[in-house]
């Protein structure tokens, strides 16, 4: 098991080392694949993080993204870089304890409307405020910050998603988290303060989402509510994460990177219709791939194991 | 044996060698490549359909029509790609990366609307493309001008267009012909906000008395309440820095109320034609952001041929001449320069002077010195009224006449 973990460790050392040379090999265009590719991957994986254990579906992706974002936008050019990134993670974190706290009692089909709700409540707070208080709307982003720093924070950025869920998996918060996705009632019932587990998760993933959009916003230059708040962002994390299958920590890759390929292929040879090709994929995926990628895989290998195993006994 | 087939392997090699050169040597000459992105879905759909998108594809039509952009001796013709932004900044960004390092695009067109324009100004900077920026108003060009210097901000800047409006005020309230009492809303978005922002100080600065001073949200569908508490305030002066949906709503909730002000000027979308198209005769005398030489003969040419290449539908009457005419000018910036060098057709750009349908434009610190800033609907055209020192300004009717049943 240990030489095991040590090969993995190894492993996963190479390939990230291998992924941070992309800026030097690499031209603009592809460096702003990479970009795109690392940043849903991110931010499926978060989504991933707790929607994919508790089973509740979030739109709330972009509420958190356009947080970060503002932040950077407000603070980029009065603090050092480190510091704004720090101070975005802490508004993430503590508006995820505010509507976590008010709102994971809700379940099913409140809980997606409350956190669409969301980002356009707190898209219309920010207008209110920068129209009332401010007397600005639109902010402009002049920091110091290149494509290939962009690339590399959200590299480190991925690292850190993967290694958080590895650890949480293996933690008791993942197992109480994973009873809560069975059933609540029984979780309740064994002990465990499903407020308290599901919050701390909310928190993660929702931190981790404001800093996708903290490090994105240098490559605006602009932003206004808009542009941060852009709802489009949360519906690609929820498909990606779905096709990938948010059960498994590895699964919203397996959505997002072909799904980022797959924009970015219709965007240049089908700029016309894309939207039209965009929403039949919807549906086929819906339909024929209702456990995701991840479901997929795991039906293969059940039906390779030996028949016998599955005849009653 | 061996050297002969050895030789004839080399000379083959030679002639393959030479035509592969030659073909590329010719490729690069036979065509112009010019990309761009547009938000052809998406919030921004409507400003990109009107303004941007005709004009990009009435041009590219009219050069090749001629035989194309004459480099040199001969001419060569436009080859088009283009995206869609899907109204986001980062596809715009992404869109413009891919031109660049993809198609290897040899100009590239900017996108419609100040956000888009301003998250794709730093890629085009890095790359060294001219960047001819018509549709963005921004109080920053003169500092982004200064830290891209490829780029050229056509359209000006908020606060000019609000100490255009006051000026004109100032003016009318001199000659007698109003009060002193104004009544401005604002949407709460980066034009109205802006806007406002630049215009309260302006008019209290000229002793105005600002009796009413309210923003709403992008989207509000009832304006009644703001229209009758204006009303009941009975101003002379209805300045509203309005997007194009409640520039109708307002104008229609006037007409209803019999709100009729000696000045009714509204925001973006008083200058389009579908303006003209719901109020008819009820135009006459509405002021609003923009305006052109209509008198003029090169705007009147361009308003047939756009009418006659558009199936008879009819530019705005604000940055749809602006985005013409800066296409205009990166075609004599790159005539001029006579080949595919970008460093030169920008250095062409900031110092050259260029013959448009909007007159003769010659960059200042890469900004134009003259722009249409308040324009006016008479007899079912809408021109410029201010700044009066421009050439072809007309007089402003004031004050504007009765509202008529439709």
């Amino acid at each position: 098991m240990n030489a095991r973990l040590a090969t993995f460790a190894l492993l996963t050392a190479a390939g990230l080392s291998l992924m941070a040379m992309v800026p030097y090999l690499a031209n603009a265009y592809w460096l702003a694949l990479g970009i795109s590719l690392l940043q849903y991957t991110v931010l499926a994986t978060a989504w991933g993080l707790f929607s994919g254990p508790t089973r509740y579906v979030s739109l709330a992706t972009t509420a958190f993204f356009g947080v970060g974002a503002y932040t950077v936008a407000v603070l980029g050019e009065a603090l050092p870089w480190p510091v704004v990134l720090a101070v975005a993670a802490m508004l993430g974190a503590a508006l995820a304890v505010l509507v976590g706290l008010s709102t994971l009692r809700l379940s099913g089909v409140y809980f997606v409307i409350f956190t669409f709700g969301l980002a356009e409540l707190i898209r219309q707070l920010v207008v209110w405020f920068e129209v009332n208080k401010s007397h600005v709307l639109g902010r402009y982003v002049f920091v110091p910050v290149t494509q290939a720093l962009i690339y590399w924070q959200l590299l480190a950025l991925a690292a850190a998603v993967f290694a958080l869920g590895w650890l949480i998996a293996r933690s008791r918060l993942g197992f109480a988290l994973r009873i809560i996705g069975e059933d609540e009632t029984v979780a309740t019932h064994c002990g465990i303060n499903t407020t308290i587990a599901k919050v701390t998760l909310f928190v993660i993933s929702a931190t981790v989402m404001t800093l996708v959009g903290a490090v994105m916003a240098p490559r605006w230059t602009y932003i206004e509510p808009s542009i941060a708040f852009n709802a489009m962002i949360s519906f690609q994390v929820l498909i990606m994460a779905l096709l990938g299958g948010a059960h498994r920590l590895w699964g919203p890759v397996l959505g997002a990177v072909p799904l980022t390929l797959l924009f970015e292929l219709l965007s240049a040879n089908f700029p016309n219709t894309f939207t039209i090709i965009l929403g039949c994929i919807f549906l086929v995926i819906v339909y024929l791939l209702p456990r995701g990628v991840v479901g997929l895989i795991e039906r293969r290998r059940e039906t390779s194991v030996p028949v016998q195993r599955r005849l009653p006994a | 044996m061996t050297t002969s087939t050895t030789r004839r392997a080399l000379l083959l090699a030679a002639v393959l060698a030479a035509g592969a050169g030659f073909a590329t040597a010719a490729a690069a000459q036979t065509s112009i490549k010019i990309g761009y992105v547009l938000s052809r879905t998406g919030p921004n759909t409507g400003g990109a359909a009107v303004t941007t998108l005709p004009n990009y594809e009435m041009w590219a039509k009219e050069v090749n029509d001629a035989g194309g952009i004459k480099l040199g001796e001969k001419r060569v013709p436009i080859e088009i790609v283009a995206y869609d932004d899907r109204s986001s900044a980062e596809e715009a960004v992404r869109g413009i990366e891919r031109l660049i390092n993809q198609d290897k695009v040899d100009f590239i067109l900017p996108p419609w609307g100040t956000g888009l324009n301003l998250a794709v100004g730093p890629i085009l900077a890095r790359e060294g493309y001219p960047h001819l920026a018509a549709t963005a108003v921004t109080d920053k060009a003169p500092e982004l001008a200064k830290r891209w210097p490829n780029s050229f901000w056509l359209l000006g800047t908020s606060t000019g267009a609000a100490e255009a409006l006051v000026d004109l005020l100032v003016k009318l309230r001199d000659e007698k012909k109003i009060g002193d009492t104004v009544a401005m809303v604002a949407i709460a978005d980066g034009f109205g906000i802006d806007l406002s922002t630049a215009a309260r100080p302006a008019l209290t600065k000229a002793k105005f008395k600002l009796a009413y001073d309210k923003s709403y949200p992008i989207g509000t569908q009832d304006l009644a309440p703001i229209i009758n508490d204006v009303k009941a305030l009975n101003p002379d002066v209805f300045v509203a820095f309005s997007y194009p949906p409640d520039t109708l709503a307002l104008t229609e909730q006037s007409r209803i109320a019999g709100f009729n002000p000696k000045i009714f000027y509204t925001g973006v979308g008083t200058a389009f034609p579908l303006f003209n198209q719901k109020f008819g005769k009820n135009t006459e005398g509405v002021m609003g952001i923009g305006g052109w030489s209509g008198d003029s003969a090169a705007i009147k040419d361009y308003l047939a041929r756009h009418k006659a290449a558009r199936n008879g539908a009819e530019p705005d009457r604000w940055a749809s001449a602006v985005t013409y005419s800066s296409l205009q000018i990166l075609q004599q910036a790159i005539e001029r320069v006579g080949k595919v060098d970008r460093a030169a057709v920008i250095k062409e750009l900031q110092t050259g002077s260029f013959d448009t349908v909007i007159g003769k434009v010659k960059f200042e610190n890469n900004l134009p010195t003259r722009y249409w800033w308040v324009g006016q609907w008479q007899g079912g055209d809408f021109y410029g009224v201010a700044p009066a020192g421009n050439v072809g300004a007309r007089a402003a009717i004031v004050p504007k006449p009765a509202w008529v049943a439709p």
